[in-house]
């Protein structure tokens, strides 16, 4: 294969309203298939919503933080909702979906510093 | 495998270009105030930092903003911190002015007038952008 990178997602939008972590899931998922690494994903904005473990959508639908959830669980990706923008919208540590953390915006700049390229997914 | 120590180390002495892309009106979505919030931890970071306001964005630093009327806090003066913060180079696209019927005697800040194509070289130049 050719050269591997480092990526970094941010997702600016939350689940449903917008396809951003829609397009963002299937980024992750095609760069890790392409012997990429990504780094970790960070949710800002309305995007820390994808992390809320209250979401119950119709069966016939996909379940986009539960998706996310099993995908850091199983490819260990670090994903990380910001305590500024969590706070504000109502996400606090008890209703996090599994395999994400709250933090703060350092890591979102560390996240920016440490790879090869931060990928944003927004409106 | 490194050693994660000297992995931070190493990231530690990393400067990257990163470019703040403004693009909304101050009032309607979130994204000027949690994008000026992004900017103002990053500045902490040491970084080769700028910002750009274009389209909508230029409203997000014009003078005499009052939004107690819709009940919304002002943070627009907070963008005058940003040149003590590290933040220097702060373009605003000529276009989206003019469009606007604005000029820089309408802004709070101290911007430097940049047109379209200059816009699109100086995002060319970065590793980072942060669109808000």
């Amino acid at each position: 294969m050719g050269v591997k990178l480092k990526f970094g997602i941010l997702i600016l939008e939350g689940p449903y309203q917008h396809q951003s972590s829609d397009s963002a899931y299937n980024f992750a998922i095609a760069a890790l298939e392409k012997g990429h690494e990504v780094s970790g994903v960070f949710l800002y904005n309305d995007g820390v919503n994808n992390a809320t473990s209250f979401g119950d959508p119709p069966q016939d639908d996909r379940n986009v933080q539960e998706k996310w959830s099993k995908l850091a669980q199983e490819k260990g990706i670090d994903i990380v909702v910001c305590i500024a923008a969590g706070k504000r919208r109502g996400l606090i540590d008890d209703n996090l979906i599994k395999g994400t953390r709250i933090s703060g915006l350092g890591q979102l700049t560390d996240l920016a510093i440490s790879t090869d390229r931060l990928v944003t997914f927004g409106d | 495998m490194a050693n994660p120590e000297e992995i931070e180390e190493s990231s530690d002495e990393i400067v990257k270009k990163m470019m703040f892309v403004m693009r909304k009106a101050p009032h309607g979505t979130i994204n000027p105030y949690e994008g000026l919030e992004v900017m103002l931890i990053v500045a902490a970071y040491d970084q080769d930092l700028s910002a750009v306001f274009l389209d909508d964005g230029v409203y997000a630093i014009k003078k005499g903003q009052d939004p107690k009327e819709i009940g919304v806090k002002d943070f627009s003066t907070t963008f005058r911190v940003l040149p003590g913060y590290g933040i220097e180079k702060i373009y605003v696209e000529k276009e989206s002015l003019e469009n606007r019927g604005l000029t820089v005697e309408d802004l709070l800040l101290e911007v430097e007038v940049v047109d379209k194509s200059e816009v699109t070289k100086l995002m060319q130049e970065q590793d980072v952008l942060f669109p808000f």
